[in-house]
């Protein structure tokens, strides 16, 4: 177990160096003088040769990549060009409405997702497992964004159940912050829920099929318990692992739907970014994300020995 | 003497379009999508002749009006028409979603063949593939993007660059199978040279699968520029792009949400329409795959 946990984490260190690489040459390949793109059209020559500096572009490529390699293994990403604030500090002010966000949409879509795959799967062919899977095309194909406005239109607008936009901490009382961030989970878990439901679905259907299935039925188990000792925990691999590789995905529905909802979070603070141009802040949030990513697949690796005693490393 | 191979034959799927394309028909929601699809791109293309105004023009005193005779849908916030814009905006997102695909697929091709084939080079390629496929796909895009400055180029580089580690990784997981077929190993005994053996013998058992993620990535392109324009991070604002439209549209939402709607309705029917005939396609092209999904 020790020995593949070891294994893993090395075999994640040339991938995370590919994407520090990645992100290192993307800013340096392309086409122009980097500090003129950083810079916008109008910079003065100050302005570029501070950038220069910053950055450390007046030296060779190769000393470049070193010294940043050398300052990311420290833990430094660097200083934000516009507000000169470190970005490990920049993300870290802004980290908890993404992450509240995050977590809240996973147990969401967990706590739909697992049922309505189930039932798909047991009620297969007939018209709830048509429902389910319609639904789940309709999650992956309608975006994220357009979701969002729908549910705000709803229940902020028309009905007045929850504010339109914007965030409060938990720090301040649990009721502003769960109307806060109500919507934008539930906008969130959409196409998480059409993910979930399918694989549960189809992981179910495959161990459905199996003798040990047909013996528990045989031996008169019932059919609640057959569907969740005997069927869901064998399908428990599968649904865990595409979790881990969504995340991705809820990465990068969290950055769109913070800008729909208002949400001062990392994602909002990536826009922002973007459209200034701050690439240290840009680049540490790939960084930091890909990282995450990474982490979160390593653990539900491990998480399959506890779900599947006969997973063994 | 030359081993001839042909690739697997697929179930024969027969309706009136022929065996090819008879999946485009094979349920009625599948038929219904195809009608949706075909009258999108049908509008796109004859946008200049369907649309009722310029879709750019600006027209400061007609600022956010309602529907009326003369602006069906209303105008923006520029006194610009909602629907000749609407119309516009599926061009882009249509071009981006099928130039994505198109390259995606090249490129990727030529990678997950030559890795699948030589192990050196797939233990570097693959890592490579990894790395990028760490990157979530939105931030990769808008960093490509806000590098090499928005144009439809470089959001269809950017989509591209999130979409080949997934093509080559098919390409190559087809042909680490192919590979290891007795024709192939024939041919390479007789000294068929490698650039032949991957085009004449592996290349054909990559095409079907190739087609189902063809129609995913054109449906994620058309996705993924909507939000880079979304964000503000895409084309620039004054093409109409669906997402532009939207971007725009979002300031005056609590006026006016038909601005967001129109353009997130025909998006979501374009990308639902292309999702549901990928699916039809797969199961077309790849038994295996249905009767795996269906649980036999």
């Amino acid at each position: 177990m020790i020995g593949y946990l070891l294994r893993r984490i090395l075999a994640s260190i040339p991938v995370m160096g590919v994407v520090a690489l990645f992100v290192f040459l993307l800013l340096r390949l392309t086409p122009g003088d980097p500090a003129a793109i950083l810079a916008g059209d109008n910079a003065t020559p100050e302005q570029l040769e501070r950038i220069r500096t910053t950055l450390g572009l007046n030296e060779p490529l190769y000393i470049q990549f070193f010294t940043w390699i050398n300052q990311l293994l420290h833990g430094d990403l660097g200083v934000s060009l516009i507000s000169k604030v470190p970005v490990l500090q920049m993300i870290g002010q802004r980290v908890e409405p993404s992450i509240s966000v995050a977590i809240s949409t996973i147990i969401l879509s967990i706590l739909v997702a697992v049922p309505l795959g189930v039932i798909a799967a047991w009620k297969h062919g007939t018209w709830i497992d048509r429902f389910v899977m319609g639904l789940s095309v309709l999650g992956f194909s309608v975006p994220v964004f357009v979701i969002g406005y729908i549910l705000i239109q709803m229940f902020a607008i028309n009905l007045r159940w929850v504010p339109v936009q914007g965030f409060r901490s938990i720090t301040v009382g649990f009721g502003p912050f769960f109307e806060r961030i109500i919507l934008p989970t539930c906008a969130l878990s959409f196409i998480y829920v059409a993910l979930i439901a399918r694989m549960t679905r189809a992981a179910m259907l495959d161990v459905l099929g199996e003798d040990f299935v047909r013996t528990a039925r045989a031996k008169g188990v019932s059919e609640v318990a057959v569907l969740l000792r005997h069927a869901l925990r064998n399908a428990a691999v599968p649904v865990i692992t595409v979790i881990g590789s969504g995340f991705a995905l809820l990465i990068s529905g969290v950055v769109v739907t913070e800008s729909v909802f208002n949400l001062p979070g990392i994602g909002r603070l990536t826009v922002d970014a973007v459209l200034a141009r701050d690439y240290p802040v840009i680049q540490g949030m790939i960084l930091l994300t890909s990282f995450i990513y990474l982490a979160v697949n390593l653990l539900i690796d491990l998480a399959y020995t506890l779900l599947d005693p006969r997973i063994r490393y | 003497m030359a081993i001839v191979t042909t690739p697997e034959p697929s179930i024969p799927v027969t309706t009136r379009l022929g065996p090819k394309f008879g999946f485009l028909t094979s349920t009625p929601i599948i038929a219904v999508a195809t009608i949706c699809l075909s009258l999108i791109v049908l509008v796109s293309i004859l946008a200049p002749l369907l649309a009722p105004h310029d879709p750019v023009l600006l027209a400061p005193a007609q600022r956010l009006k309602p529907s009326s005779a003369q602006y069906l849908l209303g105008t923006d916030a520029y006194g610009r028409d909602l629907l000749s814009r609407t119309i516009y905006g599926g061009r882009i997102s249509l071009l981006v979603g099928v130039g994505a695909a198109v390259i995606s697929i090249a490129i990727g091709l030529v990678i997950g063949l030559v890795s699948g084939f030589f192990r050196w080079v797939d233990a570097i390629m693959m890592r490579v593939m990894d790395g990028l496929m760490a990157i979530p796909s939105i931030l990769l895009a808008i960093a490509v993007v806000s590098l090499s400055g928005a144009s439809v180029a470089t959001v269809m580089i950017a989509i591209t660059i999130v979409e080949i580690p997934r093509v080559a990784r098919l390409v190559r997981s087809v042909v680490l199978t192919a590979r290891e077929e007795p024709y192939v190993e024939a041919a390479i005994s007789l000294g068929t040279s490698m650039p032949k053996i991957m085009w004449r013998h592996l290349m054909p058992n990559t095409i079907a699968p190739l087609i189902v993620q063809g129609t995913y990535i054109c449906a994620a392109a058309i996705l993924t520029e909507a939000i880079l324009s979304f964000l503000g991070a895409g084309i620039s604002p004054e093409t109409p792009t669906w997402g532009n439209i939207m971007a725009e549209g979002r300031s005056y939402f609590q006026i006016k949400p038909s601005l967001i709607f129109w353009p997130g309705l025909l998006l979501s029917i374009a990308i639902l329409s292309i999702n549901l005939i990928g699916d039809a396609a797969r199961d077309a092209l790849d038994p295996r795959m249905k009767q795996r999904e269906a649980g036999k």
